[in-house]
């Protein structure tokens, strides 16, 4: 079983530029947005890390002082048994990210739900549409600076 | 009529336009079709809308539509202290609730780090609900896809069982669906005097109804030669969507999170896990999903006795232990990002949490539901079968809309 920081020199071959946050459960490492595919084929095809399974992929708006956001990706490993967390930062503004869906099915689903969410573009995407909320409803709302629509259809939306 | 009374104006596009088919009427070929099923049918266990592309009877292709019962959960629990949320939590996967807050508790409390100090008696009461409630929720599984299936009666007597387990956990909280019993740091109450004889009859009186349950719909030659050999999902195809619970474990992978992560009081007790080994037709066909959650049910009750002679012999009930003991005052966690999951009747029910520090409300909390990444292989297995045998396998799914939209 790999530690966390043998994992970390898997990653640096790829990209050098990494931060570590040890402070998150499971270890996270906070890497440049355009490495994020090239590492996940790593992880996942490299025989001793094998993140065959994405469990959760979820974005954060980080609110309008910082001005960024994040995705943050938690694999894990079924055979190993081990779990690591990638974070990518992006900007606030037009934020965009190479899909992983290609290689982890599910993160279609999870992509479009962040894409609902939040509006981060998923490049690569093979259907990128609203998931959970109508399609013609406007804004973004875990957007921390989000204001609602007024009306909805005629609806209230405020009630 | 004075315009603010006017809530809704009709207009015969709106289901369309609020939801576009992926497909357009035009675009067809001769024998093609376009069959909606849903948002309101029974047999798609909610609201889930399901655009279907055939080709005469055969499924070319099936496209989900969701958010049917979408209310915000994430955007709720941006705006309440992390004890406030539980609520809403119980309200995502509404007939496993306890489950739910067993997870998200355990969350809260290990980012606090008084997860290892809690009393043994309150990790014992926290199992022991959580498995009545699983058995539920099997119970709604089995007795609904037997209905989906044609099988009538199986349905009413999973339901007459169903009561009894909500009977008990409506007397330990006073709420029969979405109890808010667990506590970030302890429980609600104690579980009232005579509990404990109350759950052992009901173990008693439950046993041989579980072989007759089995005897009459699961080994029932109809019910074999519907679900047999149907929505075959194979196991790479299941790992690589996200798939967990007893559907993962009926493509034969004896992945357990109680086992793996060890979490609570599971590594004392024990009790095996089912896979599905194909008995009756292919390895992960929808047969093969129902009978592990038959067996479930089974080690289930296991683990209820095993807690229940627990919690009458070695953590028995005192007039000085208070389940509150433990509670915060006040739940303050250190910045952090942190990503629990646990073990739910459907799969890996995880939630991501982000604190920063400053305030008593999470900066941010993600659910990652299992009905959500379960339903994602749905038009996956479900391309060139018949339209009776899809609602076959949504049924083997055992959605829960509330999860799925939260």
């Amino acid at each position: 079983m790999l530690d966390f920081q043998q994992l970390v020199e898997i990653v640096k071959k790829i990209v050098n530029d990494l931060r570590i946050d040890e402070k998150a459960t499971p270890k996270a490492i906070i890497i440049p947005s355009s490495e994020i595919k090239k590492v996940c084929q790593e992880l996942y095809q490299n025989s001793s890390t094998y993140f065959d399974m994405l469990s959760c992929l979820t974005a954060i708006d980080n609110g309008p002082e910082a001005n960024t956001m994040e995705v943050v990706y938690n694999l894990y490993s079924i055979p190993f048994n081990h779990h690591v967390m990638l974070k990518v930062i992006l900007p606030g503004e037009n934020p965009e990210i190479d899909s992983v869906s290609e290689i982890w099915r599910t993160a279609n689903w999870h992509e479009r739900e962040a894409f609902d969410m939040y509006g981060i573009k998923f490049n690569g995407h093979p259907d990128l549409r609203r998931i959970l909320l109508p399609a013609d409803w406007e804004g973004y709302p875990l957007r921390k600076d989000y204001k609602h629509q007024e009306y909805y259809r005629d609806v209230k939306v405020e009630y | 009529m004075p315009t603010d009374q006017v809530q809704y104006k009709y207009k015969p596009n709106n289901l369309l336009d609020s939801e576009p088919n992926k497909f357009r009427e035009d675009g067809l070929r001769a024998e093609e079709m376009i069959i909606n099923l849903g948002p309101q049918h029974p047999s798609t266990h909610g609201v889930l809308r399901l655009e279907v592309l055939m080709d005469g009877e055969i499924i070319k292709e099936v496209v989900p539509h969701l958010g049917y019962l979408h209310r915000c959960f994430e955007k709720h629990a941006e705006s309440v202290p992390y004890n406030q949320v539980i609520p809403y939590v119980d309200r995502m996967d509404y007939v496993a609730s306890m489950n739910s807050e067993h997870a998200y508790a355990m969350g809260v409390e290990r980012m606090l780090g008084i997860a290892d100090q809690l009393p043994k008696r309150v990790e014992y009461i926290r199992v022991l609900v959580a498995e009545l409630n699983r058995i539920a929720s099997h119970f709604i599984a089995i007795g609904t896809y037997g209905m989906d299936i044609g099988a009538f009666t199986p349905f009413f007597w999973v339901m007459r069982d169903r009561e009894h387990i909500l009977r008990l956990l409506e007397w330990t909280c006073g709420a029969r669906l979405l109890y808010n019993y667990i506590w970030i740091g302890g429980l609600y109450y104690d579980i009232p005097v005579g509990f404990e004889e109350r759950c052992e009859e009901f173990v008693k009186y439950l046993k041989p109804k579980l072989s007759e349950l089995e005897t009459v719909l699961i080994e029932n030659e109809i019910f074999v030669q519907r679900t047999a050999n149907v929505g075959v999902l194979p196991l790479d195809l299941a790992i690589n969507y996200g798939v967990t619970g007893p559907m993962l474990r009926g493509s034969g992978l004896r992945f357990d999170l109680r086992k793996v992560d060890a979490y609570s009081v599971y590594p004392e007790l024990d009790f095996n896990i089912p896979i599905g080994e194909g008995k009756k037709g292919t390895i992960g066909d929808c047969w093969d999903r129902v009978w592990v959650r038959m067996q479930e049910i089974h080690e289930s009750v296991k683990i209820i006795e095993q807690c229940l002679e627990k919690l009458q012999k070695e953590h028995k009930r005192t007039k000085e232990f208070d389940p509150q003991a433990m509670v915060p005052k006040k739940i303050r966690p250190q910045a952090q990002d942190f990503y629990v999951r646990a073990e739910n009747p459907k799969g890996e029910l995880g939630f991501f949490f982000r604190a920063d520090g400053k305030s008593d409300i999470p900066f941010r909390c993600k659910a990652r539901a299992c009905s959500f990444s379960n339903l994602s292989v749905l038009p996956e297995i479900s391309q060139g079968v018949l339209v009776a045998d899809l609602i076959a396998i949504i049924g083997s799914i055992d959605l829960v809309m509330g999860e799925v939209d939260r």
